[in-house]
């Protein structure tokens, strides 16, 4: 059966050279999977290729894991939105060069009938508060993400403490689109940014039903390059690049403009002012 | 502020059907493979070619580790082959984080730069496929008809020719191993999710891929890519069981 183990070589030989990538230049940046999920960087980062030549690879994970990959020197650039997990790094010499890009808010979704009246709440503390007396399932991310960081802080507020432990209080220790299948599943509350919430509407029974802007609830997103300092191989001067893109008048613009297939926004551009 | 949503699932009263994802599965798989769409055919390749590199090269180191281990008389034998046969039971995640560990820039081999690249997945997979091909041979090589050995020194042969005989001989379940191996690893997601990152146009396997759209929600195209990788699994098993019988004439 020559001609068998002849297109057996061949196809073999195909699939291992289909694998030898271009030398292109390349810069790898760590995000999270709320952030990816929206598209927005599917969206913006072939503009920066086509501008700069530069390919972006997307890693993206939950937010943790983000900036430990950044701190690590794993990943030349990373976005994410926890402003003070951020700080943090930035602090602690693993980032330079932190810039706030754009934001969102976070918003309250939970059954569309609000049994708990959530919708009807003065604020984030009230609506929060109104939950923990209803006794419905509220699932947290339980993941270290800055949703989760928000979320625990409102409670925090709320109820002077976590209410870990709490059978009504479900850590699913998961991404955002996870979260909310799981609270749509228990007919439950949760936060969420508005992004991800958007995208997952036509997927799940849940409405928006806490939306106020408030400081409280108010969603910004960083991106800051690895600190050359301390990793010398970084691709640096690719961070830099991208950095000045998204926050040039030309990628805030772009940011602006994106909108979901129903043609929401889901982010605000910042940079700009 | 104002939203626009969605339709939901047309069966409101039912609630979504799970039954909706395994027929949309089942033709959006279609769909997929007849559109031609480069981005999931690169995802199909990719993971072709990380799971037969990875099948080759744990074979070329494991298959004679498993002839001698299998032949010979040692010390500590038994204990060996337990320790293989636990291994076969490796979570891949803890292989992802292992080999993270050492590829990370943090870690010795960290200047090697494998770390988000389809290289660094081979080799997360030749560490899950290793165990389970060098078990599966030790196993098959003890099978064989200890005749076949004693007659072939009998005609002369040396060492490397019995050697050859014995294999031959084995030779079913050296397929079986094989294609053990080889499940395992274009099956994973643990590991390749870790070392690959799930690169869109890079790392991005069918499994990571799959892993990815159901966290998203998309439950159909996960399954529809889920058939396709079984499809692929199917194409290679059955060019290597055709391989095998037609070497025999």
């Amino acid at each position: 059966m020559k001609a068998l183990r002849t297109i057996l070589a061949v196809l073999m030989l195909t699939v291992f050279l289909a694998g030898t990538a271009a030398a292109q230049e390349r810069l790898k940046l760590s995000s999270t999977t709320s952030t990816d999920n929206t598209g927005l960087l599917a969206y913006l980062l072939p503009e920066f290729e086509a501008k700069t030549g530069i390919r972006v690879d997307v890693i993206a994970v939950g937010t943790g894991k983000a900036l430990k990959l950044a701190e690590n020197g794993d990943v030349d650039v990373t976005l994410v939105h926890a402003p003070s997990s951020e700080q943090a790094f930035v602090d602690a010499g693993f980032g330079v060069n932190r810039r706030e890009v754009m934001a969102n808010y976070f918003v309250i979704v939970g059954p569309e009938k609000d049994p708990a009246g959530v919708g009807a709440a003065a604020n984030a503390e009230e609506a929060f508060r109104r939950i923990a007396g209803s006794g419905l399932p509220f699932v947290s991310r339980g993941d270290n993400s800055g949703t989760h960081i928000k979320e625990q802080s409102i409670w925090k507020t709320v109820l002077g403490d976590l209410p870990t432990g709490k059978n009504w209080y479900l850590e699913s220790g998961k991404g955002m689109g996870e979260t909310l299948t799981i609270a749509d599943e228990k007919m439950g509350y949760t936060l969420s940014d508005s992004g991800t919430f958007l995208k997952y509407s036509d997927k799940v029974d849940l409405g928006m039903l806490f939306v106020k802007a408030s400081d409280m609830l108010y969603n910004p997103y960083g991106i800051i390059a690895v600190n050359p300092a301390r990793q010398p191989h970084v691709n640096y001067d690719g961070a830099m690049r991208l950095i000045a893109f998204m926050t040039s008048p030309e990628g805030q613009k772009l940011i602006g403009d994106f909108k979901d297939k129903y043609g929401n926004t889901l982010f605000t551009p910042l940079a700009g002012e | 502020m104002h939203v626009c949503t969605g339709a939901h699932s047309p069966f409101p009263l039912l609630g979504k059907q799970s039954m909706d994802y395994i027929f949309d599965a089942i033709s959006g798989a279609f769909a997929l493979i007849f559109s031609f769409d480069t981005e999931v055919y690169t995802i199909v390749l990719l993971s072709l070619r990380v799971a037969l590199s990875a099948t080759v090269v744990a074979s070329v180191l494991g298959i004679p580790l498993a002839y001698v281990v299998a032949t010979r008389e040692f010390a500590g034998k038994d204990l060996l082959i337990t320790i293989f046969n636990t291994l076969m039971a490796l979570p891949t995640v803890v292989v992802g984080l292992f080999c993270y560990s050492f590829l990370s820039r943090r870690g010795p081999l960290g200047f090697l730069e494998l770390l988000f690249t389809p290289s660094g997945i081979i080799l997360g997979d030749v560490i899950l496929a290793f165990p389970l091909i060098v078990g599966l041979t030790i196993a098959a090589v003890h099978s064989v008809d200890p005749r076949a050995k004693a007659t072939a020194v009998s005609l002369g042969a040396s060492p490397r020719q019995v050697s050859v005989t014995i294999l031959k001989e084995a030779r079913f379940g050296l397929m079986a191993a094989l294609f053990n191996g080889f499940g395992r690893v274009i099956a994973e997601v643990g590991s390749a999710i870790m070392l690959g990152g799930n690169i869109r146009g890079y790392t991005r396997t069918v499994t990571t891929a799959i892993a990815l759209e159901t966290s998203k929600g998309e439950f159909a195209f996960g399954m529809a890519l889920g058939i396709i990788l079984l499809v692929l699994a199917l194409m290679v098993n059955f060019t290597f069981r055709r391989l095998q019988t037609t070497s025999r004439r």
